[in-house]
């Protein structure tokens, strides 16, 4: 039973936005980017029938969606951390709130910022990306969410190891963003050297940009049965080893 | 009144060892806490204070020995027994920017038990006017205050308080122990941990002492004070000029020092205060000054570990 859930999650966001950089860090900042860029790049973006804009067309909305979930990640591992350093896990502990209830409240946290900060860059990306207009909005939300949580577990695993909140920040991104790198996004698997392609079967970003990127083009998901399998897998194993290993202080 | 019906324990703790790593943080701990008393585990910082009041409180598993609070076994049945028992932690934090009132709001929807009423107890412990502040901006008074109404907050039949005034001004520190003695005034049990004894001798029914991870003693200061520390020293001065010999014909005194008209009269026991004044009032002496000295709980620790309690 997860008594407190909601208001634990209430206090966790408004706690949030109360910080100097909380909600525009968050939120704003990369919208604003977006739109500057936008505002920039935008005359100079090629028209979207063109062949030659896959990249852009499929490649840079997965990329943002990717970013935006990984950067929600890294903020939970460092919250996790500052707050097993600083005793207020421990606290919360020694009440009859349930473990998973005190982190489910910052997933959901962190899967609300991710959601708001999505909706916000697609209000603003509608004006200098007229390609957004045909996507399947829903199918894309739901594999995010699915994406989002699989990379949730692997930053909850960093975060029960982490030694100490300083290196929770640095350590998230060195795991995180470089997985991105090989995911595919890029360059596409077959032409990476054996190494790298093993290395990006293995990791679970491969999958999520697969299901991302084919939700958005407007594939079926029976064609994505085997990313959305791999990202649970990875989803299961990380939680169960977290589970076992988290610290509370 | 407590006196009155045979004590009925709410805490047994029997045999209790752990151990992190290699170092062996308690062992062989025994105990019983009474319902209603104020019960104080006193002991120089890493004696064990803490680990064995975690273990209790549930939130550690033990190596040996069994524990019981209020019928329950504090690890299997730790959120059971969570409902019942209020929480204070040594060095604990809140988020720095939640609200009083949000940190007690969510900490009354965290019990099944209707919580206390939020607003007298914010007000009982001058919170009232702080409610709309941040963890952050609280003093260190301020935040123990909040930490006790947090450990309140649902009414609960025994309370845990970890070094609770450890960084706290004098004024702060009598402020909290009135609050505690309210605690029990409402028929609570309260466990305390404390390296101050001064605070173990005025607020604690009983205490058992503590020192590297195992009890040395427990009973009431008074008790404590009789058993390990019976001297008594009287200081006096007066002009009489028969006082020295007089003083010496006094029953039981062990010794007797002079320094001009000062006289210091050191015996054992309650009776030694009772011969001397009534060897005074016997013989019409004049007396210019009367001190005692009495012992307290300080005395009793170094007695028995050889060493002050601060060092």
């Amino acid at each position: 039973m997860l008594r407190g859930l909601w208001k634990l999650t209430w206090i966790e966001i408004k706690v949030f936005m109360r910080e100097p950089l909380g909600a525009f860090g968050t939120i704003g900042f990369p919208v604003v980017v977006f739109l500057v860029i936008g505002r920039v790049a935008g005359r100079n973006i090629p028209a979207p029938s063109l062949a030659t804009s896959g990249f852009l067309r499929v490649g840079l909305p997965v990329l943002v969606a990717l970013l935006i979930a990984v950067s929600s990640v890294i903020s939970l591992v460092t919250i996790v951390s500052i707050y097993r350093e600083g005793g207020i896990l421990k606290r919360l502990r020694a009440t009859p709130l349930r473990p998973q209830t005190i982190l489910t409240a910052h997933v959901i946290v962190k899967l609300a910022l991710t959601a708001a900060t999505l909706a916000l860059m697609v209000l603003a990306g509608k004006r200098y990306y007229p390609i957004g207009i045909h996507v399947p909005w829903f199918g894309f939300t739901i594999a995010l969410l699915i994406s989002t949580l699989c990379i949730l577990s692997i930053g909850f695993l960093i975060a029960s190891i982490v030694p100490t909140a300083r290196f929770a920040q640095p350590i998230g991104a060195a795991i995180l963003y470089p997985m991105i790198g090989i995911s595919g996004l890029f360059t596409p698997l077959d032409s990476m050297p054996p190494v790298l392609h093993a290395a990006a079967l293995a990791l679970p970003m491969t999958y999520a940009v697969s299901l991302l990127g084919g939700i958005w083009k407007g594939d079926a998901w029976s064609a994505h049965r085997g990313d959305v399998a791999a990202l649970a897998l990875v989803f299961f194993v990380c939680t169960a080893l977290s589970a076992k290993v988290f610290r509370w202080e | 009144m407590n006196n009155l019906k045979s004590p009925r324990p709410v805490i047994q703790v029997s045999g209790i060892r752990k151990t992190y790593g290699r170092t062996v943080a308690i062992d062989e701990v025994s105990f019983e806490v009474n319902d209603g008393e104020i019960f104080g585990l006193i002991g120089p910082n890493g004696a064990g204070k803490t680990t064995t009041m975690e273990c209790i409180e549930g939130i550690r598993t033990l190596d040996r020995g069994t524990i019981s609070v209020l019928g329950l076994d504090p690890f299997r049945q730790v959120y059971k027994l969570q409902d019942r028992i209020g929480v204070q932690l040594q060095q604990a934090q809140l988020q720095k920017r939640i609200k009083v009132w949000e940190a007690i709001d969510l900490w009354a929807s965290l019990y099944k038990k209707k919580p206390a009423d939020a607003e007298r107890l914010l007000d009982q412990l001058g919170l009232a006017d702080k409610r709309d502040a941040w963890f952050m901006n609280l003093s260190g008074g301020q935040k123990q205050r909040l930490f006790i109404a947090l450990a309140l907050i649902n009414d609960p039949e025994v309370v845990f308080l970890d070094e609770l005034t450890t960084g706290l001004d004098p004024q702060a520190r009598r402020a909290i122990w009135d609050l505690v003695r309210g605690i029990r005034e409402r028929g609570k049990t309260v466990f305390l941990t404390t390296h101050l004894m001064e605070e173990a001798e005025r607020l604690c029914d009983r205490v058992a002492i503590i020192e590297r991870g195992r009890i040395i003693d427990i009973d009431t200061p008074q008790r404590l004070v009789d058993r390990h520390c019976p001297e008594r020293t009287v200081v006096l001065a007066t002009d009489d000029l028969t006082a020295e010999e007089r003083f010496r014909a006094i029953p039981r005194i062990e010794s007797l020092e002079r320094s001009d008209m000062q006289f210091t009269i050191r015996g054992r026991g309650e009776d030694l205060v009772t011969e001397v004044i009534h060897c005074l009032s016997e013989n019409r002496m004049r007396v210019t000054d009367f001190r005692m000295i009495v012992p307290n709980l300080e005395d009793v620790f170094l007695k028995l570990t050889g060493h002050s309690i601060r060092d």
